[in-house]
């Protein structure tokens, strides 16, 4: 009987054999979904778009190995999370957008956001939406003031609308229509055929023909890359579903001006970022609850504040601070659900 | 089909083996026979050393009721009882066997015609003298499983042919070699627990199997196959009732509190021997297996045998081989050499090349709650981690800690190669110990 090799004296506690799935493969997974919303965006509005998306993924992947290397520990940039955290900042930013601002939303998810809370895994807050609302209440001007209309269309996505994106559009208007006395009947006359011609603007947000931040108007391009993300397992259903039905929900019960149940929920499903937020920001998988209960009260969380906001806010739009908001939350939601046991005997 | 929530599926492995006809390892010049082989009381030596024993001797006297005998595997000489590297309990006691020119064996083992008509306690009786411990890999000693308190009513036996565990194919080639062995040691089974259903349960990648054991079972009442989907840890004993039945052992309860019992398909075959002809429990099959191995076999292998021996039998291991195990991929011992005797819960030697068997890196927790969607046990498997990592075991506790199964599944998704059921094996040990303390 001959001894063991050396090398035999591998021993470790089982389980013996791993999943090939990793971070850095989810997280490229997701880095590939967003190419076909970033092409609409380059065919829309321009090489800006393109530029101004390279500038916040360098300044990300760059403040992430920075931060490494000050941390001495060993650089996890290839794994390709500051690369999402990037590409999704720039999302949210509109194609006018100075230079400096990608930068400036880069350095601050990165190093505030994601590396002060501990890195890769900790941060509280999807880092691109905490860099966005950064940017946002300091150059709110810069940030909304200006949005480049798509090519051969308009920024509302309605024919001779041209000045407001289509959620401006339908807040101005449900603003009008709520006191009309304070108006000339031509602009109340203006606001009501507006909002009976929404509809008209389906196709044009379908593939994104309309003003808005880079990398939110084109919803098809979005759901192609949703589709790669849920057959790679990056995203579950549970988050996007319940959020985009939530705002579906209250936004045809509270969003019409025509009294209760008016709401048209087909324009706020498609318009504003809500497809990127309920696909590519709500389902973070640090900043949202683990188990699928959490996840889907998390989605109805955020979809009762982006209407709330939508609807009543004194923004147009409500996606960024829903999900922020409701990152906040997820401490909270994991704690009131955690899964019952198997065989848990129940108390009587 | 039914199945269990939870669950992953593992690269399955089977081809090696599945297709092998189970071979007989030719007699080892030498055993080991460890004194402990089961889980409960240990047992105490009933021989010497220089003495000659038989093939099927007793060799050691239970200690306890929660405990039975080991038997010599080959008829020689007792070369020494000493301490020997044991492939679960690290070190332990043991009667190593020099095995003489021609097998001798102890003249009590034949066949009974009539054993049929035995009370349930003589066929227990013979269970207990035969040594046997479940066969799956738990090794719970077979006649204390069978007699269940009074005040439990067992209303269904369970056979377990799922073979959940990648690589191992033992007991799909018993059931599909021995079907007749193992249903009447079903039919044993459930004569003792006075049950008048059983089902047995075999997963669909062992289609052959279901329908050799329904052929079998055709003349007998009571008895049924379900095939299951295929699914990791379906083989688990709690997992198989839900499964099966759909129902839900209590936590930090058994099988028998809500009226099921589970017994491995080897068991059965085991049971019907030492019933059947007072055949203790000497032998059994090993599937050895995996890359790291030249030629992969299904065995039946004398128990102490050496995994050197049946290694060498074979083909020996190949270049890039790197780590012995005793079991499958999910639960198996990795070993520290290869002088450990195959015991009564050996299902497989599975060799791993380096390939696989390197320990990654622990990369931080994305909370992708991955591990959370395929526990079976609806743990939280990453926060137990944390609160271990801090050592905050009752708090550890008060999530159910203690009812994790430990079958690997949140380690094996984890896309962060986090130690998960690694830590939380640590956990429990550590919250035991304090349990323990505290009184």
């Amino acid at each position: 009987m001959s001894d063991a090799p050396e090398k035999l004296l591998l021993s470790s506690s089982s389980p013996h054999v791993r999943d090939s799935d990793s971070i850095p493969k989810i997280m490229w997974t997701v880095n590939v979904a967003m190419i076909p919303a970033l092409i609409m965006a380059f065919y829309f509005f321009g090489p800006k778009a393109l530029w101004i998306t390279l500038l916040a993924v360098v300044s990300a992947v760059l403040t992430e190995g920075i931060i490494y290397k000050l941390a001495k520990q060993p650089s996890r940039i290839q794994d390709g999370s500051a690369v999402i955290t990037g590409i999704l900042l720039a999302f949210n930013l509109p194609a006018s957008a100075p230079w400096w601002m990608p930068v400036a939303g880069s350095v601050f998810a990165i190093a505030i956001v994601k590396a002060l809370f501990g890195g890769l895994g900790n941060n509280i807050l999807n880092p691109a939406l905490a860099a966005r609302a950064f940017l946002l209440a300091s150059w709110p001007v810069e940030m909304t003031a200006s949005w480049v209309a798509p090519r051969e269309g308009t920024i509302s996505g309605i024919n001779g609308i041209t000045s407001a994106t289509p959620l401006n559009l339908l807040k101005q208007s449900a603003t009008i229509i709520a006191s009309p006395e304070n108006f000339e009947p031509s602009q109340v006359q203006a606001a009501q055929n507006a909002i009976a011609n929404l509809s008209s603007s389906y196709t044009n947000l379908l593939i994104g023909n309309v003003g808005g931040c880079i990398g939110e108007t084109s919803v098809i391009a979005l759901l192609i890359g949703a589709l790669i993300m849920f057959y790679r397992h990056a995203i579950s259903w549970h988050v996007p579903f319940t959020y985009i039905g939530t705002v579906a929900f209250f936004s045809w019960i509270f969003g019409g001006s025509e009294g209760l149940f008016t709401g048209n929920w087909i324009f706020h499903i498609l318009s504003g970022g809500l497809i990127l937020g309920a696909f590519y920001m709500a389902t973070d998988m640090v900043s949202s609850p683990v188990s699928h209960k959490g996840q889907m009260i998390f989605g109805v969380g955020c979809g009762i504040l982006t209407v709330t906001i939508r609807i009543w806010g004194g923004y147009p739009e409500g996606v960024s601070y829903a999900i922020i908001l409701m990152n906040l939350t997820v401490p909270l939601i994991d704690r009131y659900t955690v899964p019952s046991v198997f065989g848990e005997v129940r108390k009587k | 089909m039914r199945t269990f929530p939870g669950g992953v599926h593992p690269f399955e492995g089977k081809l090696y083996t599945e297709k092998k006809k189970i071979e007989k390892l030719p007699r080892p010049k030498q055993v080991t026979i460890p004194l402990q082989q089961h889980i409960g009381a240990p047992t105490k030596p009933l021989v010497e050393k220089g003495q000659e024993v038989k093939a099927g001797e007793k060799l050691s006297e239970a200690e306890g009721y929660v405990s039975v005998p080991v038997h010599a595997s080959v008829s020689g000489k007792i070369k020494a009882i000493e301490d020997i590297d044991h492939p679960v309990a690290g070190r332990g006691s043991a009667v190593i066997i020099e095995a003489n020119e021609t097998e001798e064996w102890i003249e009590t083992i034949k066949a009974d015609e009539k054993y049929q008509d035995l009370s349930a306690d003589e066929m227990r009786k013979r269970i207990q003298e035969g040594g046997l411990a479940g066969l799956g890999g738990a090794t719970f000693p077979t006649h204390v499983k069978l007699k269940p308190p009074e005040d439990k009513k067992i209303d269904v036996a369970l056979l377990n042919g799922v073979e959940c565990e990648p690589y191992l194919t033992a007991d799909h080639r018993l059931m599909l070699e021995y079907p007749q062995d193992i249903i009447r040691g079903f039919r044993i089974i459930m004569k003792i627990l006075g049950v008048k259903r059983g089902i047995i349960g075999i997963e669909k990648n062992k289609k052959d199997a279901a329908e050799v054991i329904k052929k079998q079972i055709a003349g007998e009442t009571g008895m049924e196959v379900m095939v299951l989907p295929v699914k990791y840890p379906q083989g688990a004993e709690k997992q198989l009732i839900k499964a099966a039945l759909n129902r839900e052992v209590p936590s930090g309860g058994l099988p028998m509190d809500i009226g099921a019992l589970v017994q491995n398909v080897g068991t059965a075959k085991a049971i019907y021997d030492a019933v059947s002809s007072h055949r203790p429990l000497i032998e059994r099959v090993v599937t050895v297996t995996g890359p790291g191995i030249k030629e992969p076999k299904n065995l039946l292998i004398p128990i102490g045998a050496h995994f050197q021996d049946i290694i060498d039998f074979c083909g020996g291991l190949t270049e890039k081989a790197a780590k012995i195990i005793m079991g499958g991929p999910m639960m198996g011992i990795a070993q520290p050499n290869l002088k450990v005797p195959v015991i009564k819960g050996t299902s497989g030697i599975l060799v791993l090349e380096e390939r696989q068997a390197h320990l990654p890196v622990e990369e931080p927790c994305i909370n992708c709650g991955r591990c959370v969607e395929v526990c079976p046990s609806h743990l939280l498997p990453t926060t137990l981690q944390r609160l271990v990592y801090h050592e905050r075991f009752e708090d550890a506790g008060k999530l159910h800690l203690m009812d994790c199964i430990e079958c690997g599944s949140c380690s094996y998704i984890c896309p962060a190669n986090r130690y998960l059921v690694q830590s939380i094996r640590h956990g429990k040990k550590q919250l035991l110990q304090l349990r323990k303390k505290a009184g």
